[in-house]
């Protein structure tokens, strides 16, 4: 078999969403890492976005994750683009469908949402990219300096986030797309791992417990960003 | 359980040919006994037909009980009908109520099609089998029992995945029509047994080309297929099938087509 059938048959399709699922799984745990410095104050007193900015700096300014974003956008848009055209091409194989529909009878709803669950991921991911990461390469954000760094500047992400989150809309779009994130990996996660090939079912029961927890955990810290901000947990 | 008699409305698809758009049909039936299978049911209602000198609805049924793989209705929004790990010829009256109404389609996918009411066509899994699903051995005198040893939990599983009949109700359920449950057992079988061992790159690259061929979807691991399945395969084959693909697709060093 040659690469390109390996990669373009059914399951190698399959193992593409897997691959690129799975490194967007690791790109979330950081993600979500450099997030949580938004609530440093709890262990640094009187902090209020000093290490938040100090962190997405270091990330934005750093070698190794400037490359590794390429990457993820590159991976982000294989995902995506085959995510779309696998669900077209998965629906048109029954162009007769049924008058009676299984509905729950055969298997839950996030199972066969994931293209729904998806897209409401993407959506929120363009308002998303538009909200922080375009002002914070392309410029658009106030600068800050620390004592401790004479010299240096640093991109006012904190505060840009702060303002970003007074806005109820906002708040409302960005706990849609958690929720979804949610959802789209309790699938996502233990049905990568499926892909790979995975088959042993001590393992998979593992997998799928270690999925959810984390599904939950992280799309719930993702959540309470905005929730901190626009209730006012959280201030400049 | 008690037995009754019921009456009932048939709303059974109805389509001459492949060529000819099809449509639902409702019939009435009258005095059906709760002992009666789901197809001695149709058998009844058939006989009704003739004496009124209508068309009988055509459908698949060979063994009746339970080990062929021929019958295949859509019955009441579940293929193979209500009752978990069973065939429709297996499936019996007791299942419905009297007034029940009552559905049945063919199966649905276009790599099926139908060839009269609530038959379709499942050559393509015929051709997926002879794409790789077996293995080649040399004729002869038959060799002892025995001889070579398989692990029991090993032959657990590869026994539990034999037990597909090639039904095709894992396609008719999936919502990508996918046939990955069945391609799957027979790949599983075959892998986990020393007989099977020989052949099994080529016979998971050429089973998975002809799958895709024939036109059956990706699976997305909704488990449908599963929950349908009359013999209760396990999803964890489709796990063993895509271990056996990387493999093949990453170790086999061919340069064309298998």
């Amino acid at each position: 078999m040659k690469w390109s059938e390996f990669f373009t048959s059914s399951v190698g399709k399959k193992l593409v969403m897997s691959i690129t699922g799975l490194s967007l799984i690791l790109f979330l745990i950081v993600h979500v890492t450099v997030n949580a410095c938004m609530w440093a104050k709890i262990f640094v007193p009187g902090d209020n976005g000093e290490v938040f900015n100090k962190a997405a700096h270091w990330l934005g300014q750093t070698l190794v994750p400037r490359v590794l974003e390429i990457g993820l956008f590159l991976f982000f848009i294989i995902h995506i683009v085959q995510g779309y055209v696998l669900e077209v091409k998965n629906r048109s194989y029954r162009s007769t469908g049924y008058a009676v529909k299984m509905g729950a009878k055969g298997s839950k709803w996030y199972r066969k949402s994931m293209g729904l669950l998806g897209t409401l991921i993407f959506l929120f991911l363009v308002v998303h990219i538009a909200d922080f990461w375009i002002p914070s390469r392309f410029g658009g954000l106030n600068e800050v300096q620390y004592p401790d760094m004479p010299g240096r500047t640093y991109h006012e992400l904190y505060g840009k986030m702060i303002e970003v989150f007074q806005n109820k809309w906002v708040v409302i779009l960005y706990i849609v797309g958690c929720i979804s994130l949610a959802w789209h990996l309790i699938h996502g996660f233990q049905s990568a791992f499926r892909t790979l090939g995975v088959s042993n079912k001590k393992y998979l029961a593992l997998l799928n417990s270690t999925g959810i927890g984390f599904s939950i955990i992280v799309s719930l810290l993702f959540a309470m960003m905005p929730v901190s901000a626009y209730l006012g947990w959280v201030t400049l | 359980m008690e037995h009754y008699s019921m009456n009932l409305t048939l709303k059974i698809w109805k389509q001459k040919n492949a060529a000819t758009r099809g449509a639902f049909e409702t019939y009435q039936v009258k005095d059906i006994s709760s002992e009666m299978s789901f197809l001695e049911m149709f058998d009844v209602l058939n006989e009704q037909l003739i004496h009124e000198g209508k068309d009988p609805i055509a459908f698949d049924h060979d063994c009746r009980e339970g080990i062929c793989g021929t019958c295949s209705m859509y019955i009441n929004g579940r293929p193979h009908g209500p009752w978990q790990g069973t065939t429709t010829c297996q499936l019996h009256m007791r299942a419905f109520k009297d007034g029940d109404t009552i559905v049945v389609e063919p199966w649905r996918a276009n790599a099926f099609p139908v060839i009269k009411d609530l038959v379709v066509d499942r050559s393509a899994f015929d051709r997926i089998i002879q794409a790789g699903g077996f293995i080649s051995v040399n004729t002869g005198v038959s060799v002892d029992g025995n001889t070579i040893p398989v692990e029991k939990e090993k032959a657990d599983k590869a026994f539990a995945a034999a037990a597909c009949i090639g039904c095709g109700a894992c396609v008719a359920a999936c919502k990508n029509s996918s046939a990955m449950l069945f391609v799957s057992a027979k790949v599983a079988h075959l892998a986990l047994l020393p007989q099977g061992n020989v052949e099994r790159k080529g016979r998971v690259e050429g089973m998975v080309s002809q799958m895709d061929k024939e036109g059956f979807g990706a699976c997305t691991f909704t488990e449908a297929c599963e929950a349908v399945c009359p013999k209760e395969i396990s999803v964890t084959n489709i796990s063993r099938l895509n271990a056996e693909y990387a493999m093949a697709g990453l170790t086999t060093d061919k340069q064309h087509g298998s």
